[in-house]
């Protein structure tokens, strides 16, 4: 056996990888539908906190900037692991997966608030009393003539900030979730074979390579306008 | 004479430390065009935005059409309807149409129909000479076009009064015309109009009355005639002869 062969047969068995491609295969199932609800979930709550913040409420702007502060402070691994046996002691006993998908959401949510804060307040003190001097209330100027404006100068960082926190996706596997990273890994310790490791990696790059190019195009197109 | 369409009476106003407003007492007739005049930092912005209460008075009582704008219980959002106001800097929604400026309070506030609200909406428009700009955003439009925009979306809701806040003097000049055009159309269809401006040439022309403000009082006021050719004041004379030397 030439040494290019044993490489062949170490890094890209076709025994193993057969064998090992339907769990690769689940596991990217899962990726997505983890990235899926974390991306949905943490945006929305992220914008939801920028919205109550907008209503300059004294109290409630402090408790969103101590929450969104921990919560881009705290490594996410660390807060997978304190939700998944921390919250047993509390009486719940989360999934490896719903522990996965909160504590993302709660990170993406923390950093999707600023930026949205950041973009709300972005836009010029002549706006909202160009709109409220035609009678819009503070809601509907907020929804109608600032959002518009702030959510298009929020696109870059936040589609940045998505990526990088839904490959944090593969983090879960120390929680056992049957993610891609996961399945992979077990299936190395079984077949004492790195091969499933390689078709891992290829499916992050096929699953993520064209949410960044799709990212990049997006960043492009609204950096230039305005 | 019949009541004031403006009643602003004892307004002060401050800024923290700062007392901005002085005790301005104003009261402005139906079809009246009252010019407002001071240097910078007299206050003459501060009393336009406390008429539609964008400035909330430290006190005094402001009434607008029989409406008393500083009562809590009063709907600031209806009350401000009937008062519009055009800004130095145009404050158009960069990321709507000439139209969609103009009919978004209409939808929104006055409850217009999408169909009614843009009826109204380019009849706003062809008002201020702007019928074929329509489906332009405001950064194809020239800051002149722009401006009359703005005043299309004020006037589109029917106010009984306009604030105008220096409308003109963000403009290159040759497109200050322009504006002042549409600003006397809308003077000659007979609208109250309160305007803080520089250009004595429109207040010679158009004005009832001119009030000559100062460090958040009005100093004094009179026909455009008297306050140009023949201030009492020593103030008032002081601040003409320098803007006319320019
Ligand atoms: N929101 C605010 N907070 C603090 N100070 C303010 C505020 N708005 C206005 N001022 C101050 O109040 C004073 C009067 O301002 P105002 O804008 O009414 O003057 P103006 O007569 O319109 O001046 P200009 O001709 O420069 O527009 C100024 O000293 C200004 O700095
Ligand atoms: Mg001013």
């Amino acid at each position: 056996m030439s040494t290019w062969d044993r490489f062949v047969d170490t890094f890209f068995n076709a025994r193993v990888m057969a064998k090992y491609l339907p769990d690769i295969l689940s596991g990217v199932v899962v990726t997505i539908e983890l990235a899926v609800l974390i991306v949905a979930s943490g945006l929305l709550a992220g914008l939801a906190l920028a919205l109550v913040r907008a209503l300059a409420i004294r109290p409630l702007n402090w408790l969103i900037i101590f929450i969104v502060d921990l919560f881009r402070s705290l490594p996410p691994l660390v807060i997978i692991v304190l939700i998944y046996f921390g919250l047993p002691a509390a009486g719940l006993s989360p999934s490896g997966f719903v522990s996965t998908w909160i504590a993302l959401g709660l990170v993406l949510m923390a950093f999707a608030e600023e930026i949205f804060w950041a973009g709300i307040t972005s836009i010029p003190r002549g706006q909202w009393e160009a709109a409220r001097s035609t009678g819009l209330g503070f809601g509907q100027t907020l929804l109608n003539v600032v959002l518009p404006q702030a959510l298009r100068l929020t696109i870059p960082p936040l589609t940045n900030r998505t990526i990088a926190i839904t490959k944090g996706t593969a983090l879960g596997t120390v929680v056992a979730v049957t993610e891609i990273l996961g399945q992979a890994s077990s299936a190395v310790s079984n077949s004492y074979n790195p091969s499933p490791l390689m078709m891992g990696s290829a499916a992050y790059v096929v699953l993520f390579l064209p949410v960044v190019v799709a990212a990049r195009w997006i960043e492009t197109k609204f950096a230039w306008k305005r | 004479m019949a009541r004031p369409i403006v009643e602003a009476r004892g307004i002060h106003k401050h800024f923290g430390a700062l007392h901005v407003l002085k005790g301005v007492d104003l009261e402005v007739a139906e079809r009246e065009l009252v010019f407002v005049i001071g240097p910078s930092g007299s206050g003459k912005s501060t009393l336009l935005r406390c008429l539609n209460r964008l400035e909330e008075p430290s006190s005094g009582s402001v009434v607008v059409d029989g409406i008393d704008m500083l009562d809590p219980k009063t709907d600031i959002n209806r009350a401000r309807q009937r008062i519009g106001m055009v800004f130095q800097s145009f404050n158009l929604y960069p990321h709507m149409t000439a139209l969609g400026n103009v009919t978004l309070a209409l939808r929104k506030v006055a409850g217009k129909s999408r169909v009614e609200a843009e009826a109204l909406g380019r009849a706003a428009l062809k008002r201020v000479g702007l019928a074929d700009r329509a489906g332009h955003t405001p950064g194809q439009l020239s800051g002149g076009q722009q401006q009359r925009v703005a005043i299309a979306r004020a006037i589109a809701l029917e106010p009984r009064v306009m604030l105008f806040d220096e409308p003109t003097s963000a403009l290159d000049p040759e497109l200050v015309g322009s504006v002042l055009e549409v600003m006397c159309d809308l003077r000659e269809s007979g609208m109250t109009m309160i305007v803080v401006s520089h250009e004595m040439g429109f207040a010679r022309n158009a004005a009832d009355r001119v009030i000559f403000m100062d460090h958040g009082l009005i100093v004094e006021q009179g026909p455009p005639v008297a306050i140009f050719e023949n201030p009492s004041q020593e103030r008032t004379r002081a601040f003409i002869g320098q803007i006319q030397r320019h």
